[in-house]
């Protein structure tokens, strides 16, 4: 037997198209059992394609094996740690997945009689008045498909807010260390953004923000924590300047990780809230798949919310579940359908199966694990090189700046992330926040073991002896990844995005 | 370009901005400092000839593998030019970035401004 030719692709490089074979197939379909009819009679001729797709003609182990070669390039959350600050990696449990797939949730259709998706309506409603205990904001909307649709819906009901006080605003603040999208959504809703501050302590700088809120601003949008991984606690007075110009006050749930069951954003002051079904309540993050950015509002932007609002009424008969479409000061719809309900199982399930207590402890043990994580990175032959960006008790997360690593040893934050894939662990959260010199931002979650923790603290520091050794390698990492370095530059520059058929 | 360099005859903005005064006009881009802190630039956003700048304010953007960035006007004028080889090969930023990396030249509003600026040692006393 003689090896492939060395100028062919490794097996493992070739595309499930490059793998094709007229005619082959991965199944075969059953003798016509029933009357044939003219196709005519089923599809019309307009309606159907004149040319077959170009789907890919493999047989099933190929099939079975492209889907498993993908999954295996990939580094996933049941691949191993995985503490990207600001995301919230935490386990998938595997319960989820199994109501997701009961029957009753798995084969809804978007389009089924509401009389006939009761239980549906009913687990949605619930998972809205969940959200609303948990948020300290008893209106809730579960339409927004992401965190970033949640912002959208968020300032597109401030300026419905302002609009129907005859109200014409023009500019919505965010700190400086917000994460992009805040800026990215204000433009689109079509605000100009100003920027706030940071003080010496990595919280809001108030007299910036005092000097800025005025009454054109519609809005301030914050994460507290904040992108710092603090608590900022001067959220009353920022809450009071804010509402004292009319303004309202969003809060970016990226970092409720760290506040469940602790305190609420509605008992802050804050008028509207997104939440990431995906980063706090276990939806598995991924690929661009299906997310959810439920918001929960105050009384005073309650009648702006999207339409339709699942409602519960009762009757002599009992209580049903409707679908409310009657809300003449709505900002309209989303999206189509009432968001993506998988999510919603997902979500619920998780809040259920932990109840109030279990989403505190969820929540403190969080905070714990970052601190106990930054107390072991604060030891010598780590903190002289990765300094703590703002030296105080963190919440969820915390941010360290390779700058000192980058001057004496050579290597960038950059560098250190890629041989981190080397010992088997994601790396973190790079060059964000911004304010931050050579940052990492780093988030371990509740779900890492105390062993895992110690593990990465200890592999943050071989990599810096090794470096001080030789810098080479960590600037040439990764080497055991199924492709190496990447060059980002060429691939903004000359993005390859699709094969030619 | 590898190692950190600030040329003398320039002068500096504490955005990390540089000006090369030429009679009325002066060319201007980013000095080793920022193009290091951004990293591989892959494109450049120019401004319109013709756009009026002004001193401490965006008039155009850089996007490195990073982030997005403004990058800042030293000194206030017209827009009499701008660097059209950059669309191409926008890391001239980073490889050139007081030569073949320059940004714009502008006709400039008020000579004054200039006294704001640093020259190169108070500039790099500045990045400590």
């Amino acid at each position: 037997m003689t090896p492939a030719a060395p100028t062919a692709p490794a097996d493992d490089q070739r595309t499930i198209y490059e793998r094709s074979q007229p005619g082959r197939r991965a199944f075969v379909a059953p003798a016509l059992d029933v009357p044939a009819r003219p196709l005519d009679e089923l599809l019309p001729a307009r309606l159907r394609r004149s040319a077959p797709a170009r789907l890919p003609e493999v047989s099933e182990p190929e099939l079975v094996r492209h889907y498993h070669r993908l999954s295996k390039r990939n580094f996933d959350l049941d691949t191993g740690f995985y503490p990207l600050g600001s995301c919230t990696m935490k386990h998938n449990p595997k319960l989820h997945e199994r109501v997701a797939a009961l029957p009753g949730n798995a084969r809804l259709h978007p389009l089924q009689d509401e009389r006939r998706a009761q239980g549906a309506l009913e687990l949605m409603w619930n998972l809205q008045e969940a959200l609303g205990e948990i948020a300290g904001l008893p209106h809730v909307s579960l339409q927004p498909s992401a965190g970033s649709h949640g912002e959208l819906a968020g300032v597109l009901l401030t300026r419905a807010y302002h609009e129907d006080r005859g109200e014409h605003r023009t500019k919505v603040l965010t700190p400086d260390t917000a994460h992009g999208t805040n800026p990215a959504t204000v433009t689109m809703a079509g605000y100009e953004v100003v920027k706030v501050g940071t003080n010496a302590d990595g919280g809001v700088d108030v007299d910036d923000l005092r000097a800025k809120a005025d009454e054109q601003v519609a809005c301030l949008m914050l994460t507290n924590p904040s992108t710092l991984g603090l608590f900022d606690p001067n959220i009353a007075e920022i809450a009071e300047i804010v509402h004292g110009v009319g303004a309202t006050l969003y809060y970016d749930g990226a970092n409720l990780n760290a506040i469940m069951g602790i305190t609420r954003p509605g008992d802050m002051g804050f008028d509207i809230v997104h939440f990431n079904l995906h980063k706090s309540f276990t939806q598995p993050h991924g690929g661009g798949g299906p997310g959810a950015g439920p918001i929960a509002v105050s009384e005073r932007i309650e009648p702006y919310l999207p339409r339709p609002q699942v409602i519960r009424r009762e009757d002599d008969e009992g209580a049903a579940f409707l679908l409310d479409e009657e809300r003449p000061k709505s900002i309209g719809k989303l999206r189509g359908f009432q968001g993506n309900y998988g999510v919603f199982v997902r979500s619920y399930a998780y809040i259920r199966s932990l109840g109030a207590e279990g989403l505190r402890e969820a929540s403190e043990v969080a905070v714990l694990n970052a601190n106990y994580l930054l107390a072991l990175l604060k030891r010598a032959g780590v903190a002289e090189y990765l300094p703590v960006a703002y030296d105080r008790l963190c919440m969820h997360e915390f941010v360290l700046s390779g700058a000192p690593m980058k001057r004496e040893l050579g290597i960038r934050t950059l560098d250190l992330a890629k041989r981190l894939l080397d010992f088997g662990v994601h790396p973190p959260t790079v060059y964000f926040p911004l304010l931050v010199d050579e940052a990492l931002l780093i988030e371990p979650t509740e779900t890492e073991t105390k062993e895992t923790l110690e593990r990465f603290a200890e592999i943050v520091a071989a990599i810096l002896r090794e470096a001080a050794e030789d810098p080479e390698i960590a600037r040439n990492a990764p080497y055991s990844t199924p492709v190496r370095r990447l060059d980002e530059a060429r691939a903004a520059k000359q993005p390859v995005i699709r094969q030619p058929l | 370009m590898a190692d950190a360099s600030y040329p003398d005859g320039l002068l500096y903005h504490p955005e990390h901005d540089w000006a090369q005064i030429d009679g009325e006009t002066a060319t201007f881009g980013i000095t080793w400092f920022a193009q290091d802190a951004l990293g591989e630039v892959v494109f450049f956003d120019p401004p319109q000839v013709g756009v009026q700048v002004t001193q401490g304010e965006s008039y155009a953007e850089v996007e490195s593998v990073k982030a997005v960035s403004d990058v800042i006007a030293p000194l206030s004028g017209e827009i009499v030019e701008v660097n059209a080889d950059l669309a191409d090969a926008p890391e001239r930023i980073n490889d050139d970035p007081y030569g073949e990396g320059w940004m714009v030249k502008v006709k400039l509003a008020d000579a004054g401004e200039q006294q704001g600026l640093m020259d190169a040692a108070a500039y790099q006393a500045q990045l400590g």
